[in-house]
């Protein structure tokens, strides 16, 4: 499967060193428009005569507020008037609408929190590029210089004569150069100009909709006479349909047909009650003879994981070396030691997986609807099934309903397409919440062993992270991992530690294969690592007599901006403040794709049941410029309820290669109850935009762990912090 | 045939008895508003008024709401204008992904119908039952706090 579409960049970007940046837009455009018609400026925008603004949208809206920031970004360089600027999905062509983000290099792809840094540019470029258009038409039509003419929102000025024009007029005469003008990086505004970047007021486009019942998801896509689909997934992969008692289910009225396919049993009807009743009364046996998927059990795993990871001899990849940490460990005066583990986690978006499809007759083209991560993969995951090409897959994007990485995956595509090519009617493929269990693609479960060495003032001189986990980049990525060498770009996300000033440093990793179909989920391997880490930075604080605040700031003495967010932090909870009695604090500081986070939490817990109470979570975080300041804060807030219901409930386990939880009363997400109140800080600076989308997640768990430690002196090295494991942790 | 009125209008269903009414709302009536998520009454998403009271409609049989009024989001407001819930919604930017808000909103609604000045403590307990993902919950908490001084 491609995660990364490996496409050409000639044509696309013409870079003139790295001085200045030059720029032009696959795809010339024509200049011939028709009267009245839309203007084309570049691959990206569009104005028509009446001055409607229209915005190539390459990314996915899944709640991180794509739809609007980066309009805004375009419409900043093209000084539009906002209230007249509207969006459109682009088609799925990486080698115009991909993300040239140095993690995706072109894919066009909506994770890694990379859109509002990947399109930057673009989005930025296009604007500026139409503006310039659109001066030179009117320096053109009214014989004056292009350069008094000036823009005011939507309006072109000539300031001299005092003559105004809309863009929507200038559309009327404009004409698009073949070749469109190349703007150099210093002809962007700086932010002291931006008019629309960093406005509070402007709202995201998508929430009215989202309160009146007027947002259309992928599930909420309807076709004249559709079929319906629900679908017994395979519980691992490979796993064949020994044995199908369908007879109870084809005997439900609306039923159909039932089908047995390599990724599960469809059960294909005239409704969704039909399907769902048919599709709860089938009986399966899973066959897994043969397939060593079908006997991981997760508990028994991670026994393994951890003997791997302590075992000096095991074969070890590295990922981020500084210094010679084995040799500064076993000169060390003294060394500490200490493990880490995490579990599998669900991704639990709230819309289950589904998709529309429609084959033509021929099997060689086909419309899908779905709301994915990845209109690109899906089209291509689509015309592997059809034996076609791409470009004959047209793919309708939808709202996505949660996607958290897991709609990045094109299995609900991929299926619908199966069946509809089978059928060559269209099918509505829909799953259950337990088959969307069932087919889940967790992040994988990790286990730690970290190593600290300390010189004879106390001070940290080596450090040695150990993972050992499942590679999710060999199952999701697969020719990223191959170019890599095998590295796990996903999973071992925050086991590198660039930002502390510990001389020699070595982080590796031991690889486990064991099938789960591991896969990026928010906040990827920072959200695992660091809370291994920053527990262990914890624990070396309290071993030298340091607090473990005055740790981090001198660690991060030469990173400003590091230092920054745990200095912004520390004030905003007040840090060395006495607590009322039985609360204590933690802290953890963590980067994520070039952004900077530090958390606070107040915990206490009930030492009768071991449930852990967070009353209170502070956040600072800096990713760069910000487009919109309100959905930076609610990023933060949603990143932070995410890393707690991991931290403290969320647990996904397997037997015989199957998940064993079925639905939301076994899998606990974080419910109203348990949020503490959250209190975000987002310091902006003039950098390029960075991650903002999951920032908020990889602190959380080390902040909750170091807060117990301190009130209790326990130390929790289990993620779920769940009431169990506390209360025997408690009791150890 | 199942006579019951949904948003003010007449509605009937063939379906079977035993349908749920969710499905009968969505792909029947096309209201799709009201999500599915769970099928067992554990998210919440799918909460509709059923004479003024939130039920989950994934869980509720059509042939059980049988000469009732069930309100849906699309009707929640009344005469096409705003509810102070949605309004409020809008304003405090509650949603991101979005999917679970008609059910939180119906929810929501059917706790200020019955209480014009809940608690903290009041609003956490009626609205512990929907899930929202996103981890919107500080923000419904503040929405329906600015909606009651509304309402």
């Amino acid at each position: 499967m491609l995660l990364e579409t490996k496409i050409s960049r000639r044509g696309f970007l013409q870079s003139a060193g790295a001085l200045t940046f030059a720029f032009t837009f696959a795809g010339k455009v024509t200049n011939a428009i028709a009267q009245d018609a839309p203007a084309k400026f570049n691959a990206w925008v569009s104005i028509a005569t009446d001055g409607t603004v229209t915005v190539m949208m390459p990314a996915a809206e899944m709640g991180q507020g794509a739809l609007t920031a980066l309009p805004v970004i375009l419409a900043e360089e093209l000084d539009a008037d906002w209230a007249k600027v509207t969006t459109q999905y682009a088609p799925p062509i990486p080698k115009i609408y991909g993300n040239y983000h140095p993690l995706f290099q072109g894919a066009m792809l909506t994770a890694a929190s990379v859109s509002t840094p990947g399109y930057w540019t673009s989005m930025r470029m296009g604007g500026a590029q139409a503006r310039r258009v659109l001066l030179e038409s009117v320096a053109q039509q009214w014989s004056v210089p292009v350069s008094e003419l000036s823009t005011e929102p939507s309006m072109v000025v000539h300031q001299a004569s005092g003559r105004k024009i809309s863009y929507g007029e200038v559309v009327k005469f404009v004409k698009v150069p073949e070749t469109p003008p190349q703007i150099a990086e210093g002809d962007l505004k700086k932010p002291s100009q931006f008019r629309l970047i960093g406005r509070q007021d402007i709202q995201r486009t998508d929430v009215p909709s989202k309160t009146d019942g007027s947002a259309k998801y992928g599930i909420d896509v309807r076709l004249p006479g559709m079929l319906y689909a629900a679908v017994l997934e395979a519980p691992f992969d490979g796993a064949k349909a020994a044995k199908v008692d369908s007879d109870a289910a084809l005997k439900v009225p609306g039923v159909k047909k039932v089908l047995p396919l390599p990724f599960g049993v469809a059960v294909l009807g005239d409704s969704v009650n039909a399907t769902r009743k048919g599709r709860l009364a089938l009986k399966v046996q899973w066959d897994a003879a043969g397939n060593p998927n079908g006997a991981f059990d997760s508990e028994k795993a991670l026994a393994e994981y951890a003997s791997h990871a302590r075992n000096p001899n095991a074969q070890a990849m590295t990922w981020f070396e500084k210094g010679n940490a084995p040799q500064a460990l076993a000169g060390a005066a003294k060394t500490l030691q200490a493990e880490y583990s995490s579990v599998h986690c669900y991704h639990a978006q709230m819309e289950p997986m589904n998709c529309v499809a429609r084959v033509a007759a021929d099997g060689q083209s086909a419309e899908i609807w779905t709301g994915t991560q990845s209109t690109a993969l899906a089209a291509f995951v689509a015309s592997s099934v059809l034996k076609t090409t791409p470009d004959r897959i047209k793919v309708n994007q939808h709202l996505l309903g949660g996607g958290y990485g897991r709609r990045i995956w094109p299995d609900a595509v991929a299926q619908a397409v199966v069946l509809a090519n089978i059928t060559k009617e269209p099918v509505k493929l829909m799953l259950l919440r337990e088959d969307d269990l069932t087919a889940a693609r967790p992040r994988p479960m990790t286990y730690h062993v970290m190593k600290a060495g300390l010189d004879g003032a106390g001070n940290l001189v080596a450090w040695h992270h150990r993972l050992a986990a499942e590679n999710v980049d060999a199952v999701a990525a697969p020719p990223r991992f191959k170019a890599t060498g095998g590295k796990d770009i996903i999973g071992w996300r925050g086991l590198e530690e660039p930002f502390y000033g510990v001389p020699n440093i070595l982080a590796d990793a031991v690889r486990e294969q064991r099938g789960v179909r591991v896969h990026a989920w928010r906040g990827i391997g920072a959200g695992y690592n660091k809370f291994a880490a920053e527990s262990f930075l914890d624990e070396i604080a309290h071993a030298t007599g340091k607090d473990p605040l005055a740790l981090r700031l001198e660690l991060t003495k030469d990173h400003p901006r590091a230092q920054a967010v745990i200095k912004a932090v520390a004030e905003m909870a007040d840090w060395s403040k006495p607590r009322p009695k039985g609360r204590a604090l933690g802290i953890a500081f963590s980067d994520y794709h070039d952004s900077f986070s530090a958390g606070i939490a107040e915990v206490s817990v009930d030492r009768k049941s071991g449930k852990i109470h967070v009353h209170n979570y502070w956040i600072a975080g800096d990713a760069g410029i910000i487009v919109q300041p309100t959905n930076a804060h609610a990023q933060l807030e949603s990143a932070v309820v995410y890393g707690l219901s991991s931290a403290l409930s969320e647990e996904l386990t397997f037997k015989n290669g199957a998940v064993q939880q079925t639905n939301f009363h076994q899998y606990q997400v974080l419910r109203m109850a348990d949020v503490p109140e959250i209190h975000t800080r987002v310091i902006v600076t003039d950098n390029a935009p960075t991650g903002l989308g999951e920032l908020g997640v990889p602190t959380v768990a080390p902040a909750i762990g170091n807060a117990v430690f301190k009130l209790t002196g326990k130390r929790l090295r289990q993620l779920p912090m769940s009431p169990a494991r506390v209360s025997a942790t408690l009791k150890a | 045939m199942i006579n019951f009125v949904v948003n003010g209008r007449e509605v009937h269903s063939e379906q079977p008895a035993d349908t749920p009414l969710l499905w009968v709302i969505r792909e029947e009536l096309g209201l799709t508003g009201t999500k599915f998520g769970c099928g067992i009454a554990q998210c919440g998403a799918c909460t509709v008024h059923v004479n003024g009271n939130p039920v989950r409609s994934c869980s509720t049989t059509v042939s059980s709401v049988q000469g009732k009024r069930i309100t849906t989001i699309e009707g929640l407001a009344a005469n096409g204008g705003q509810h102070p819930l949605q309004k409020a919604w809008v304003e405090a930017q509650v949603p991101q992904c979005g999917y679970c808000q008609s059910g939180q909103i119906m929810q929501a609604a059917a706790l200020l119908a019955k209480n014009k000045n809940p608690s903290r403590e009041q609003i956490v307990r009626h609205m512990n039952g929907n899930i929202c993902r996103c981890g919107t919950y500080n923000r419904i908490i503040g929405a329906i706090q600015r909606a009651a001084k509304e309402v």
